[in-house]
């Protein structure tokens, strides 16, 4: 199991945002919480550094996951709060929003959990985040330079992606 | 925009990038017939290219899961179904099928009659205890691996031994949930 201290990522720097650029910032976990990847696009307020901001995003989502499926009105058997659960199993949250940003999920039963961090007035974005996940198994699992669980560093996935989210309704 | 279901295993094969059959099967033979060149006893061989499967498999599982967009499976039998119907049509355009369910329904049989690895190979004298599709289990070790199952891995019919058909035991040791990786006190 891997922890997280000691990493070397720095954030790559702010893309100047085309005009049309819809996101703000895209987090990728895997499932023992090293941050794959991270990119901002316009993030003018930063608050902590970026190991602890990497962590308390990790640690924000797995409370969240956590504290969604135990409060599952619907939900035959609740296990007590704070027992991990397999990624994909019982209730999944996928999104929440303020009255400055909306934060969207999508974690695939293998742990990649893929964050979009967008302006507030997007509409549904699961099938975006699939994408992404397509283009994560494109240019990072199926790339032999690529050691999977470490960050990821490819120039073609950064200009997939940015390419990508320019273009998101 | 409610989610996809999952695409049956003959959809996502259509929709895959295929590369030709014989090509597949001879590559696999060079690197097997290498693979015995450079290591010589057959049970290395045998261990290589396991390993080889499970580095394979970690990877595969999230191309897998990206392209059939299947949920989550219920149970261990749900999963084994999806690996023989989907995971093998998907990767090799051939399914397997699931049988001897044992009692608890932590082990089961995958069982193909149809192998593209295979193609043309014949098991010389000298190499008698090679399980030449041993990347195989490796590669479904790793995959389930990635989706918190440890299992284990036994060939139990081998056509290039004689037998009818490839037959695999696949066994459940346990599931293992995620914890959270971060200690509480950093």
């Amino acid at each position: 199991m891997q922890f997280f201290g000691g990493s070397e990522i720095s954030p790559s720097p702010p893309v100047p945002p085309a005009s049309g650029s819809n996101a703000h910032m895209i987090y990728v976990f895997n499932r023992n919480g090293v941050c794959l990847f991270y990119r901002e696009w316009n993030r003018p307020l930063r608050t902590l550094n970026v190991q602890q901001d990497h962590k308390l995003m990790f640690g924000l989502l797995f409370s969240l996951k956590s504290f969604t499926s135990k409060m599952d009105p619907t939900g035959v058997e609740k296990g007590n709060l704070g027992v991990p659960q397999l990624p994909g199993q019982g209730c999944s949250f996928h999104s929440f929003r303020t009255n400055t940003y909306k934060l969207s999920l999508m974690e695939s039963p293998s742990g990649i959990k893929i964050i979009l961090v967008t302006h507030p007035k997007i509409s549904d974005l699961r099938e975006s985040l699939k994408y992404i996940y397509n283009l994560y198994v494109e240019y990072a699992v199926k790339n032999p330079l690529y050691t999977p669980g470490t960050p990821i560093r490819c120039e073609l996935f950064n200009t997939n992606l940015d390419q990508y989210v320019r273009n998101l309704a | 925009m409610a989610p996809v279901a999952p695409r049956s295993g003959d959809a996502v094969f259509a929709n895959v990038e295929r590369v030709n059959a014989e090509l597949f099967t001879l590559t696999y033979g060079a690197i097997v017939r290498q693979l015995i060149t450079d290591l010589e006893e057959v049970e290395e061989v045998n261990k290589q290219l396991d390993q080889m499967g499970y580095n394979i498999g970690i990877r595969l599982i999230d191309e897998f899961l990206a392209k059939s967009n299947v949920s989550r499976c219920v149970d261990f039998k749900e999963t084994a179904e999806v690996i023989a119907k989907v995971g093998f049509k998907m990767f090799l355009g051939v399914t397997a099928s699931v049988t001897n369910w044992d009692a608890d329904g932590t082990s089961c049989s995958l069982v193909l009659e149809d192998n593209p690895l295979v193609d043309f190979v014949e098991l010389p004298d000298t190499c008698q205890g090679l399980y030449y599709c041993n990347i195989l289990s490796g590669v479904i070790r790793g995959a389930l691996e990635m989706v918190s199952m440890k299992t284990e891995i036994t060939w139990v019919r081998d056509m290039l031994r004689g037998d009818d058909a490839f037959e695999l035991r696949v066994k459940l040791l346990k599931q293992v949930p995620e914890e959270y990786p971060y200690k509480d006190d950093e």
